[in-house]
């Protein structure tokens, strides 16, 4: 308990050090050092997922300044905790913005917060960058997308079960979690399977709350679904906590990959690493990152994070590739533009290439999101995945999606002649 | 190099009958397509080479890797944390591996079932059962023309009943598929009598091609499954529900003691429980490092410790909040509310906001297949029988013992109590304990089915206090019939109103309840009501 005098003094305290701040070196600190915004939940169901991309931005900032800095000056992080919390992520958005006066903002894991601070970004117009793979349909002028899009993920995923390799599949079960992301996913993947000639029928839908349990009665009907004498894959968009007791339930009741394969896009090295895999060996996983991937890059990104985190083993995953290329990116463009002014960065990321974590190249297109390579992986008995199968090279994140009519004539470009997220014509004709 | 050399002239002289050829055979699998592989595991296979099991089943759990120094394929075999090589096709050591000195030869979803499929065929006449049953398991999709003779001559020497059964089974799919005519239709009819998922995809599948005679017998073998299995659907929605009703029982009976027996809201309840689920952790993880592979023991310390340590954790809460706080609900209910977000924080710093693994002994994974349509997972049927076990011991206790006696003395007339020389403020405190220690029990149970992070408990609250209302406040048996009730209902609506909605219409189904019965299913009735 706080007595009153504490308080008073308290109350004296911050009053002194706010006199200090504006009477001494008030505009100074501010040019001193570049502020990044971090907001991330630490607490709350997404502090599973999103305690690990605050760790990974203080990490790159820690390495930036080690380096030197940026444009001459510390960078230094301002870190909230918006509590998966949705609307507390726009106040804690406005507070970065207005109040810290941060350059740029890394933030966000669920669709439910990002549409939730997207007005308060377009409105002081910050620059936010979404690390985490999501359903697209949108492309905001403050936002860079350095996750997937759906056809950076979702259908190449899909196009993998239904190829020889992959099974064969010819019936599938959209499994999710209700909210925007997977519904919206699953529109789309509803649409890409029509283009294929696979019927309604052969589609089965469910969705289930957040932080689901009991699994007994779904899983029982994707076997009843599956037992119809065609080869039947399920997708599943379920998110966060549900994931463990839906695998568990999954093994136990003696669902082999080889029968029923699943692939999952929201589980990644992370998810896995409360879980004993030996059931789900085999099960697959979609991202544009596996921490398994060979490369140069890939191991010298591991050993900076244990060295910084201190834990050997702990474990990379996807959304931290893409915080990573986000941040590599912004530092490149604010060298660039020689400012961190949001309106100079931006034209300065447009084309922005880092290399990433898996031996190619992350390039920064006009529609704000990313040309990814897509991997697919298979759950091993180590909670690792085995890469599969590949695309060739990066494919372009498509904002629209042309498998939903109403989006497919959609175009996101942010140059000349389009400024446009969501247009059917440029915004500037001659 | 000299190595890639002699090893084909050691093997000549193992084996000289086809060393030759099957050391050959095996370098096909450095291929990087994984059709080229599949060829390649199918001639290895039909070789009929009894060494090839060894380096097949290393494939399949993925431990054939090639050497980088001289390109040779080895298995990589680990045991008590240590590495070594052996020779894919003689077993003998080729001395310590280090880490990356290897390259995994990978396997897919396609493989591995190519692969259980030739094992099969290799381990057809093995001289262990468990192995030929595994084999005739694994042949039921794959078996293909070829290995028809050999999974007949098997099933007619097969001594073994169980294997015999499987065998039978087996041989009938490959029959619908690959024999004569008359042999489907013979098979169609034995099929009949296997009433499970997988011979239910091979009837559909059969029936997509099937003409005439053989169209009719798959169509009506397929009735006759399909009418079994909505029977067993029936069974198992049942034993679902029960399994659910379970959960919520053991995580509503503590409450039903600090709520309904004590009258206080608890809103940390659910805090209580995930302690006992990293207890859990924290035990086998103790465990692990002085007796590793105990995990069953390490399961049944846990029980009393997570009783321990949720208990005393809520004699401490008593003593230190709530009792200042008795007949205030409203206060009571904020401030374990806020008690329950500093619990989980707490537990967040210092264990990390990632879930934390249980490892599940190996009698309580997997499933019992009463028959192939009925499958009842083992933690399931754990879970309900500790639940039975929790109640029964509880209830015994608040009949049978002093303390018992008390308890139901203060909760019924506290001043009358007070007046016969009961400590009442100890029994409030003992009480409390009481009811957050069997919250801790159920957190062992619950980290066998569920997560164990700082959220574990907040996914059970709101249930638990829907349980304890709807069966009745302060009456074991209501939070009994309740729990298994709702488990009941929610089940048996799951299946056509879907999880999200199913779970709805529970809730308005118990508000609705509650209007016509606000004291519940079983309401106490007398003094005790009014006070």
């Amino acid at each position: 308990m706080i007595s009153r005098r504490n308080a008073l003094n308290t109350l004296a305290a911050a009053a002194l050090a706010a006199g200090v701040g504006i009477g001494a070196v008030p505009a100074k600190a501010a040019e001193d050092t570049i502020k990044v915004g971090v907001l991330h939940s630490l607490s709350g169901t997404m502090a599973i997922s999103e305690t690990t991309l605050k760790d990974s931005v203080l990490m790159m900032i820690d390495n930036l300044n080690k380096e030197g800095g940026l444009l001459g000056k510390k960078v230094e992080a301002v870190v909230v905790d918006p509590a998966s919390n949705w609307p507390l992520f726009a106040e804690k958005a406005r507070e970065l913005i207005q109040v810290n006066k941060v350059d740029v903002v890394f933030g966000c894991w669920t669709s439910v917060s990002r549409k939730s601070v997207l007005p308060v970004f377009e409105e002081l117009n910050g620059m936010l960058f979404y690390p985490v793979q999501y359903e697209g349909e949108e492309s905001s002028r403050n936002v860079f997308y350095t996750g997937a899009a759906p056809n950076q993920q979702a259908i190449p995923a899909v196009e993998y079960l239904m190829s020889e390799d992959g099974g064969g599949a010819k019936r599938f079960v959209l499994l999710g979690t209700d909210y925007v992301y997977p519904r919206t996913t699953n529109k789309i993947l509803r649409a890409f399977l029509h283009t294929k000639g696979i019927a309604d029928a052969d589609i089965m839908e469910e969705y289930t709350p957040f932080g689901h349990s009991d699994w007994q009665t779904i899983v029982a009907n994707v076997k009843k679904f599956a037992s119809q004498g065609i080869k039947t894959a399920v997708v599943s968009t379920i998110n966060g906590d549900a994931n463990v007791p839906f695998y568990k339930e999954l093994g136990n009741q003696g669902i082999k990959a080889e029968d029923i394969p699943v692939v999952a896009f929201s589980v990644g090295e992370e998810e896995l690493a409360g879980l004993d895999t030996t059931p789900l060996v085999g099960h697959l996983g979609a991202w544009n990152y596996f921490m398994s991937v060979d490369a140069p890059e890939n191991d010298t990104f591991i050993k900076a994070w244990h060295a910084f985190i201190k834990d050997e083993k702990r474990v990379t995953n996807d959304p931290m590739e893409a915080t990573y290329i986000g941040f590599k990116m912004w530092t490149q463009a604010v060298k660039q533009a020689g400012t961190t002014d949001v309106d100079a960065v931006r034209q300065a990321m447009y084309g922005q290439k880092v290399k990433n974590l898996t031996g190619g190249m992350a390039v920064m297109n006009a529609n704000h999101h990313l040309s990814k390579p897509v991997l697919i992986g298979e759950i091993q008995e180590d909670g690792q995945f085995d890469v599969v199968w590949q695309t060739e090279g990066e494919v372009v994140g498509d904002a629209w999606s042309d498998f939903i009519p109403e989006s497919a004539a959609l175009t996101a470009d942010w140059t000349y002649p389009w400024v446009c997220g969501n247009c059917k014509k440029p915004a500037f004709t001659n | 190099m000299l190595r890639r050399l002699l090893l084909p002239l050691l093997l000549l002289f193992a084996s000289p009958a086809f060393a030759d050829q099957t050391a050959e055979l095996l370098e096909g699998l450095k291929a990087k397509s994984y059709a080229a592989k599949i060829a390649v595991v199918e001639k290895l296979a039909a070789s009929g080479d009894a060494r090839v099991v060894a380096p097949l089943t290393a494939m399949l759990n993925g431990r054939l890797h090639i050497r980088k120094s001289d390109g040779l394929i080895v298995v990589l075999e680990k045991k008590d944390g240590k590495r070594r090589f052996l020779n894919a096709l003689t077993g003998e050591p080729l001395g310590p591996a280090k880490s990356r000195s290897s390259k995994k030869i990978r396997v897919n979803n396609r493989l591995r079932g190519v692969l259980r499929g030739a094992l099969g065929s290799l381990t057809l006449f093995s001289t262990d059962p468990a192995q030929r049953l595994n084999a005739a398991q694994s042949m039921f999709k794959s078996a293909g023309a070829d290995s028809l003779p050999a999974l007949a001559k098997a099933y007619l020497n097969e001594t073994n009943d169980g294997v015999r059964e499987a065998l039978a089974r087996t041989l009938a799919a490959a029959r619908l598929r690959h024999g004569t005519d008359e042999e489907k239709l013979a098979a169609a009819h034995i099929l009949a009598d296997y009433p499970d998922r997988g011979v239910r995809d091979l009837l559909a599948k059969t029936a997509q091609t099937a003409k005439g005679d053989l169209l009719v017998a798959v169509k009506q073998a397929d009735a006759s499954i399909e009418q079994r299995l909505a029977f067993f659907d029936i069974l198992q929605n049942l034993f679902q529900g029960l399994s659910l009703g379970s959960v919520l029982l053991l995580a509503a009976i503590g409450l039903a003691i600090t709520f309904g027996v004590m009258g206080v809201i608890n809103m940390a309840h659910g805090e209580m429980v995930m302690l006992g689920a990293y207890t859990t952790h924290v035990v086998q993880v103790v465990m692990q490092q002085y007796y590793p592979g105990a995990i069953t023991q390490s399961l049944l310390l846990s029980i009393p410790a997570a009783f321990l340590i949720a208990g005393l954790f809520g004699v401490f809460l008593e003593r230190s909040v709530i009792r200042f706080l008795y007949g205030r609900p409203l206060e009571t209910l904020l401030a374990t509310w806020g008690l329950s977000l500093m619990l989980q924080q707490f537990v967040r710093s210092i264990f990390g906001p990632t879930n934390r693994e249980v490892i599940a002994p190996s009698w309580m994974s997997g499933a019992i297949e009463i028959t192939g349509g009925l499958v009842l997972t083992n933690n399931r049927i754990c879970i309900i029988i500790f639940a039975v076990l929790v109640f029964l011991v509880l209830t015994l206790l608040i009949r049978y013992t002093d303390f018992g006696l008390r308890m139901r003395a203060v909760t019924q007339n506290r001043a009358m109590a007070d007046a016969v020389g009961i400590r009442s403020s100890w029994v409030d405190a003992l009480t409390f304990g009481l009811g957050s220690g069997v919250a801790g029990l159920a957190g062992v149970a619950l980290s066998q089915i569920d997560n164990v992070s700082p959220n574990l408990g907040q996914g059970y609250i709101i249930d638990s206090f829907l349980v304890v209302v709807f069966g009745g406040v302060g009456n074991l048996w209501g939070t009994l019939v309740g729990a298994l009730s709702l488990g009941m209902a929610n089940k048996f609506l799951e299946p056509y109103a879907g999880a999200v909605l199913g779970k709805i219409l529970i809730l308005v189904l118990v508000i609705l309840f509650i209007q016509k019965r606000p004291r519940g299913l079983f309401a106490l009735k007398g003094r005790a009501a009014e006070a």
